[in-house]
């Protein structure tokens, strides 16, 4: 374990350096869902999920659709 | 002739092409501002569109993971889903909530831009629509783009490459109707691309006369979504799209300050 600090959607959350976004996602309880996925404002390819670890202060934004005009 | 006999384009009469795809109906919905997505889904069928907006926004981390997802209710393998910018009030904000749904969306080109000025006018900021129309068109995307109904700046964003012009006909979400027919006119008159009534239609008759005037289209939300029975508003939307559709091809009749009986005077009993 190597606990490192992120922010998720604006929030602080605790994490792990050794997580991967797919299982960031497994661990929220989002797999499977129509999401999308930045890390510091730069969208990750849902294929690179399983690839690409967390680091220390990286600024994680999970989005959905939502009812808009 | 009987009924079976209209016109034979009558049904085509009623397409919108848009970036080289064909879509049945002329009236694009939002999904904003329903009781729920049930109704939101009831009032998307009953307007028959082909194109729904819907709007990004961060999951709540931690919470209600297992509520449904508005993707379940408009499912994009049953309707095109146009992503939009709304609540962004700068280029950068707008291309970077784009190229999240587009990932979000499986790679889909066709997006709804708005670049917003002012939370109390929701009028588009159009030095930063054209930056943002500029990027996104650069990165592949087809914009359909909400502007104000200046037809100078309407012109810069076609020569650019958008792929839909989307004047205002009076402020999000107010209802006031069609407001700048003459200005929503200049632009139909110079524009090759669709041209689509985005905002301030309250209610069926608003939608017809945009139509009347000429529009490929008409998008609207708050309009059915705050009716007090939305699904039958969808319906009257659907039908009004239609009629002014029908009545701009048919062609009015010239207006004239005098009377003019329907009935021949010839024969008159006296």
């Amino acid at each position: 374990m190597n606990a490192i600090q992120i922010e998720l959607n604006g929030r602080p959350h605790p994490a792990d350096a050794t997580t991967t976004l797919a299982d960031l996602v497994a661990k929220l309880g989002l797999a499977g869902k129509s999401l999308a996925i930045s890390i510091n404002r730069e969208v990750i390819k849902r294929s690179d999920w399983p690839q690409r670890r967390i680091e220390a202060a990286d600024r994680i934004e999970i989005v959905h659709a939502i009812g808009g005009g | 002739m009987n009924l079976n006999d209209l016109p034979a384009g009558a049904n085509t009469d009623h397409q919108l092409t848009v970036a080289g795809k064909t879509y049945a109906s002329k009236l694009l919905v939002g999904t904003g501002k329903y009781k729920d997505f049930q109704e939101t889904r009831d009032a998307v069928v009953a307007s028959g569109t082909g194109i729904v907006t819907v709007t990004v926004r961060r999951v709540n981390i931690g919470q209600h993971q297992d509520e449904p997802n508005l993707l379940d209710f408009v499912p994009p393998g049953e309707f095109t889903i146009l992503p939009n910018t709304g609540g962004c009030y700068n280029a950068a904000d707008a291309v970077y909530t784009l190229q999240m749904a587009r990932e979000m969306l499986g790679g889909h080109s066709l997006c709804k831009l708005e670049v917003l000025g002012d939370e109390k006018t929701l009028f588009p900021n159009m030095p930063e629509t054209l930056k943002a129309a500029e990027t996104l068109i650069k990165d592949g995307f087809d914009v359909m783009v909400y502007c104000s109904d200046d037809p100078i700046q309407a012109k810069m964003l076609e020569d650019m490459g958008c792929v839909a012009i989307m004047p205002l006909a009076s402020l999000i979400g107010s209802g006031m109707g069609i407001l700048n027919p003459w200005n929503l006119s200049l632009i139909i008159e110079q524009t090759q691309v669709p041209v689509i009534v985005d905002a301030g239609v309250g209610t069926a008759s608003d939608a017809a006369i945009a139509m009347e005037l000429g529009c490929d289209g008409v998008l609207m939300n708050t309009a059915i979504a705050k009716a007090r029975d939305p699904i039958r508003m969808a319906l009257a939307m659907r039908d009004a799209v239609r009629a002014g559709r029908n009545a701009y091809l048919a062609g009015r009749m010239p207006r004239r300050f005098a009377a003019s009986p329907s009935s021949p005077m010839a024969g008159l009993m006296t």
